[in-house]
C-alpha cells in the first residue's frame, strides 16, 4: 500500500469516528483503535496514542459548536470533571496493582446491564416527571436547551447529583486503568442516573472527554507514541467527521440517538468482556 | 450573586463565557488542524520528515513501533517541537499542531475559571480551579 492510500484510508475511517463520537459523546477510540492495529498493522502504542488524541479532537471539534448552540451542560460538565480528572488520576496510579482483565469483565458487565435499562427507555426523547434534587438546584445544573428536532424548548431537571458523580469518578477510573469507554461511562451516568436528556448528555460529555484525554496525553507525547504520521490523519479525518456529526446531532429526534447509542454500548461492553477474557488490557 | 442571568435561558444572547469557550475551542481546532495539515503536506511534498530518515515510501516501516524513537524519528519533548518547527521540520510541525491540539481542553478551564471569577461565582471558582490543578499537575507529572 502507498503512504497516500494509508492516509486517505485512515482519514476517511476517523472521519467516521469522528461523526459518530460527536453524536454519541464518545472519543472515537472504539473505532480508530481497531481500524489502526487490525486493518492497517500499525503497532498498538502507536494505535493508543492516536487514539487519545482522537479524543480530543472529537471533544473541541464537537463541542465548539455545542457550546455555540447551548445544548452543552456546561456548570453540570465542569462539576463532573472533578470527579472524571481524579478519577483518571487515581486509576492511572493503581493501574499496575488492580487486576486490570478482572475488572475489564465487570465493567462490561455494568455496560451490559445499563445496556438494559436503556433498551426499556429506547423510544424516549427527553425524560418526562423528573423532579430535580435540592443539591442540583444548589449547584445550578438544572437547563433547558432549544431542540430543532422537537421544534422547541426543552427545559429539564437533574437529579441523583451524588450517584452520577460516583459514576463519573469511575469513569475517569476505568478511563485511567483500561483507556477505553470513559464516554460511554459518562452518557450513561447523565442519561439514566442523573435524567439529563440524551442530547444534552452526549454533548455534555463531549465537552468533558478531552479534558479527562489532555490529562493523559503528555505522557503519551513524551513517550513517543504519538507517531506524527498517524496521528495526523486521524485528527484532520475526525476534525472533518465532527462537522457531520454535528449536524446529526441537530436534526436527529432523542429516541433515535438512545438506539444508535445502545448499538454502540453493547459493543463496547462485548469489547470489554473479551479484551478482559482475552488478556490484551494493559 | 450570579451575573449570567442567561444561564438555562436558550431564547438569550450567548453568555460571555459561552461565547469564550466557543471561541477558544473554534480557533484551538482550526489553527491546530492547519497546522497538522500544513506539517503533513510538507512531507508529503518534500519526502523528508527533517529527522532520522526513514523511508517515506515504505509502509510497513512507518507503521512500526521503533525503539530507539525520540530525536530519532520525531520529536517528543516540547523544546525539541518548538525549535524543530521553526526550523521547518514537517514531523516537528505536525507535532507542534498536535501540541495545540491537547493544549485547547487545557486552556479551555483555564479561561472557565477566569469567567467564573469575574461573575464572583464562587461555588464554581473553586470547582473550575480543582479541575486545572488536577490537570495541570497530571500533564507536568506524567501521571494520568
Amino acid at each position: 500500500m502507498e503512504p497516500l492510500t494509508f492516509f486517505l484510508l485512515v482519514f476517511g475511517a476517523a472521519a467516521t469516528a469522528g461523526a459518530l463520537g460527536a453524536l454519541l459523546g464518545l472519543g472515537g477510540g472504539i473505532i480508530i483503535v481497531p481500524v489502526l492495529s487490525l486493518l492497517f498493522g500499525v503497532n498498538f502504542h502507536y494505535a493508543i496514542g492516536a487514539s487519545i488524541v482522537s479524543v480530543i479532537a472529537t471533544s473541541s471539534g464537537a463541542a465548539a459548536t455545542y457550546v455555540r448552540d447551548r445544548i452543552t451542560n456546561l456548570r453540570l460538565g465542569m462539576f463532573l470533571e472533578m470527579a472524571t480528572t481524579t478519577g483518571a488520576v487515581v486509576g492511572a496510579l493503581v493501574a499496575g496493582y488492580l487486576p486490570g482483565r478482572v475488572l475489564s469483565v465487570i465493567f462490561g458487565l455494568v455496560l451490559l446491564h445499563s445496556a438494559w435499562s436503556l433498551f426499556r427507555s429506547r423510544h424516549e426523547d427527553i425524560p418526562a416527571g423528573v423532579e430535580g434534587s435540592p443539591l442540583a438546584t444548589r449547584l445550578c445544573l438544572h437547563g433547558a436547551y432549544v431542540d430543532p428536532a422537537l421544534g422547541r424548548l426543552v427545559r429539564y431537571r437533574i437529579t441523583r447529583v451524588p450517584q452520577g458523580f460516583g459514576l463519573m469518578w469511575l469513569a475517569g477510573l476505568i478511563s485511567g486503568l483500561l483507556g477505553i469507554g470513559s464516554g460511554v461511562f459518562k452518557v450513561i451516568a447523565m442519561d439514566l442516573l442523573m435524567r439529563a436528556p440524551i442530547k444534552v448528555s452526549t454533548t455534555t460529555s463531549n465537552f468533558m472527554i478531552g479534558v479527562t484525554a489532555a490529562a493523559s496525553a503528555g505522557i503519551y507525547f513524551s513517550r513517543g507514541d504519538i507517531s506524527p504520521f498517524i496521528a495526523a490523519p486521524v485528527a484532520l479525518g475526525i476534525l472533518t467527521g465532527t462537522i457531520l456529526g454535528t449536524h446529526l446531532l441537530l436534526r436527529l429526534r432523542g429516541a433515535a440517538i438512545r438506539k444508535v447509542f445502545l448499538a454502540v454500548l453493547m459493543v463496547t461492553a462485548l469489547q470489554m468482556i473479551w479484551e478482559g477474557f482475552r488478556g490484551s488490557i494493559r | 450573586m450570579r451575573t449570567d442571568q442567561n444561564h438555562g435561558d436558550p431564547i438569550a444572547p450567548m453568555t460571555r463565557m459561552e461565547l469564550a469557550i466557543s471561541v477558544v475551542l473554534r480557533w484551538g481546532v482550526l489553527v491546530s488542524g492547519a497546522v497538522i495539515l500544513i506539517g503533513i503536506l510538507a512531507f508529503a511534498l518534500t519526502h523528508r520528515t527533517g529527522y532520522a530518515q526513514v523511508p517515506p515510501h515504505d509502509l510497513r516501516d512507518l507503521l512500526a513501533y521503533h525503539q530507539n524513537r525520540g530525536p530519532g524519528y520525531f520529536p517528543t519533548a516540547v523544546h525539541e517541537v518548538a525549535a524543530g518547527a521553526l526550523a521547518g521540520k514537517p514531523y516537528a510541525i505536525v507535532a507542534f499542531g498536535i501540541i495545540l491540539l491537547i493544549a485547547t481542553p487545557v486552556v479551555r478551564v483555564a479561561m472557565s475559571v477566569l469567567f467564573f471569577l469575574s461573575q464572583r461565582d464562587w461555588l464554581y471558582v473553586a470547582i473550575t480551579m480543582f479541575v486545572l490543578a488536577v490537570l495541570l499537575a497530571s500533564l507536568f507529572t506524567g501521571v494520568g
